[in-house]
């Protein structure tokens, strides 16, 4: 992924095209969505996406039983292996756990973890990155350099080390038994540390091309203070490099959070994403009960992926340089 | 040349204070160190006793400036879980970690170079479709999914390979080391592969990409009117010319390869640094932690001071526009 700073067109159906079918119109004819159209590739890609997301939000609904629930679980149906090997039993599509807790439902529930920390991580990393990124950028001078300097140096730290190194001050300072809810946040709040930088960088860059262009040398003449001029002049033509980048780190967000989960400092057993799942797996692997780990490891890496393929065509289609 | 290299130096010192301070503040403000060395019902008087024998009731610049005289010699302080101090505990594991991330290097070096400049080379085959199916699942498996998918195959299935541990060590001095004997190189061969992988596809692409730029330029083509060997233009001179980025790119990455090994280590139980920092934040042992963030660090900016002045001695381009501050 290269972190040059894309001049991109302003995308007419943006903004002020919101009546009705006009703005649908618009949508369908622009080249964003014919190269769309055009990848096959792509339309897989974000179809498994919709259906990842799907999967979540109605994930109460599609499993047989809820995992968080204790008295939906009964050991009599532990260790059951997946539907179509001989030992198979319905309803439990998958197989079920250690604990009777059906597999299938485990995964649904995870994945909506999953998406929540990650899609809430992406945001918290947006908020922080483009802020930080939009001072930079305006204001410049020792406020630019101090950001940008933090911003070198936390760039040659991998973002893991610093999502783990977040984890365990929080659980420090506020003990060590966190509830899931907590948990949750620490987890947002680290990834979002983790990658705000990318962000900022971004963002700073487009902004010092766009502060010099007459329309906001015009704004600041009619007056309009400086927070204004940059959240709604400067900040919607700095958006489409920022799309590239929200997606391909909504990746990166899950694969981080699942390896926090993973390596037993995210998400308890008790409110298990996919990676806590692989990790409870990980341990039956050798009795040769391998649905357990292997169907949370295949939905993590077909989301990852699906996103990912939808990342590298969003920032070709977006990118004017390459087309 | 000199001030450039005086110039980075002095950045990197800061940048080890500034981690400095964060370490320090995680060792003192997260948690109270008293509490994680006395038992529940101990008397306020004996705890009293023990701040003060641990120096925590002086001014915080002292404590500040005692932390960083003390880290600079190593010491680091006693670790809650093991109560051993943690330079021990460290220096025990480094071995390990090290063996490994240089394994993984010469993996991904070897495999990513290989496989670069074959997809280069020959841009339709379907070997070259396979790598480039293989580089995208490189970048898109968490790496301990793909860890887990070996040991499956490998060991659990198979029984080839040993899913954990180091397997017999040789000791040399203070240095242990697997790789002379013969259960040690079986139990490196999938931690290696794992932990390289990423970096794999990463130089594998970075190759393809520089060696497809270089097979255009007017040197190649002079050197084909030559009438040189098709053999003698592509590795005299056009793989030649791709190394330079290659090399720094893997040199960076090797502070990132010692990071990522943290998740390697866990997957298969190998008993380096980074299983200590992860029972470390499992059991919230700051001590261990602050140190650890401390010894990596450090290991980031001598790599990058090194690389940035490696590079001026190898391309002198880019010495005239960096003797200019920017």
């Amino acid at each position: 992924m290269s972190d040059a700073v894309v001049p991109h067109r302003v995308e007419p159906s943006a903004p002020r095209a919101r009546s009705g079918t006009g703005w649908l119109k618009r949508a369908l004819d622009s080249d964003i969505f014919y190269s769309f159209r055009r990848s096959r590739m792509t339309m897989v890609a974000a179809a498994v996406t919709l259906l990842f997301f799907l999967l979540a939000i109605f994930a109460s609904q599609l499993a047989v039983q809820n995992p968080f629930d204790p008295a939906q679980l009964q050991l009599m149906n532990s260790r059951i292996s997946p539907l179509w090997t001989a030992d198979g039993q319905s309803p439990f599509l998958l197989g079920t756990d250690e604990q009777g807790r059906d597999v299938f439902s485990a995964i649904l529930y995870g994945l909506r973890i999953s998406l929540v920390v990650g899609v809430l991580g992406v945001i918290f990393a947006g908020a922080l990155g483009i802020t930080l990124g939009l001072i930079a950028g305006y204001v410049g001078g020792a406020v630019d350099g101090l950001i940008m300097r933090i911003a070198d140096v936390q760039l040659t730290f991998p973002a893991i080390l610093i999502a783990l190194l977040v984890n365990g001050v929080a659980k420090s300072v506020f003990g060590n038994r966190l509830d899931a809810m907590s948990t949750l946040t620490v987890l947002v709040v680290a990834i979002g540390l983790s990658f705000w930088v990318q962000y900022a960088r971004t963002v700073r860059g487009s902004v010092m091309v766009e502060k010099n262009k007459d329309y906001v040398a015009a704004a600041q003449l009619i007056g309009l203070p400086a927070p204004k001029i940059i959240f709604r002049h400067v900040l919607p033509n700095t958006m489409g490099p920022i799309l590239v980048i929200a997606t391909i780190n909504l990746a990166l967000a899950i694969i981080t959070e699942a390896t926090l989960s993973f390596l037993g400092a995210g998400m308890p057993d008790t409110m298990p994403s996919l990676g806590t799942l692989i990790r409870i797996g990980n341990n039956y692997l050798f009795a040769g009960e391998w649905w357990i780990v292997a169907f949370p490891g295949i939905g993590l890496a077909g989301l990852i992926l699906s996103i990912n393929l939808l990342g590298d065509w969003l920032r070709d289609a977006l990118n004017p340089k390459l087309r | 040349m000199l001030a450039f290299t005086l110039r980075r130096a002095i950045q990197a010192i800061g940048v080890m204070i500034a981690v400095g301070v964060i370490a320090f503040s995680m060792f003192r403000f997260a948690g109270d160190p008293v509490n994680q060395i006395v038992s529940l019902d101990t008397p306020a008087a004996e705890r009293e006793a023990v701040r003060k024998s641990l120096g925590l009731d002086d001014p915080v610049p002292v404590q500040f400036a005692r932390y960083f005289v003390n880290a600079a010699q190593f010491k680091f302080g006693v670790s809650y879980q093991f109560r051993q101090p943690v330079s021990n505990l460290l220096m025990e594991r480094m071995p390990a970690t090290l063996e490994l991330a240089a394994c993984a290097t010469v993996f991904a070096m070897v495999f990513g170079i290989l496989m670069g400049v074959y997809s280069a080379l020959r841009r339709d085959t379907l070997l070259t479709k396979f790598f480039q199916a293989v580089s995208l699942i490189g970048i898109s498996l968490p790496t301990f999914l793909i860890g887990i998918l070996l040991i499956y195959l490998f060991s659990v299935t198979l029984g080839w390979l040993p899913s954990f541990g180091r397997g017999d060590v040789v000791r040399i001095g203070w240095w242990t080391t697997g790789l002379l004997t013969l259960s040690g190189l079986k139990a490196l061969i999938m931690p290696s592969i794992t932990l390289g992988l990423f970096q794999m596809t990463l130089i594998m692409r970075l190759v393809r990409a520089e060696m497809l730029e270089v097979l255009r330029t007017d040197y190649i083509r002079f050197a084909r009117a030559r009438g040189l060997t098709t053999r003698a233009v592509h590795f005299g001179h056009a793989l030649k010319n791709t190394l330079v980025p290659v090399i720094t790119v893997a040199g960076l990455q090797f502070g990132s390869v010692i990071a990522f090994a943290i998740i390697t280590e866990t997957v298969f139980q190998w008993p380096g640094m980074g299983l200590l920092f992860v029972q470390a934040v499992q059991n919230v042992d700051i001590p261990i932690m602050a140190a650890y963030l401390l010894m990596v660090s450090l290991i980031f900016v001598t790599i990058n001071l090194v690389v940035d002045i490696l590079y001026t001695i190898v391309d002198p381009r880019l010495r005239s526009t960096i003797s200019r501050p920017a």
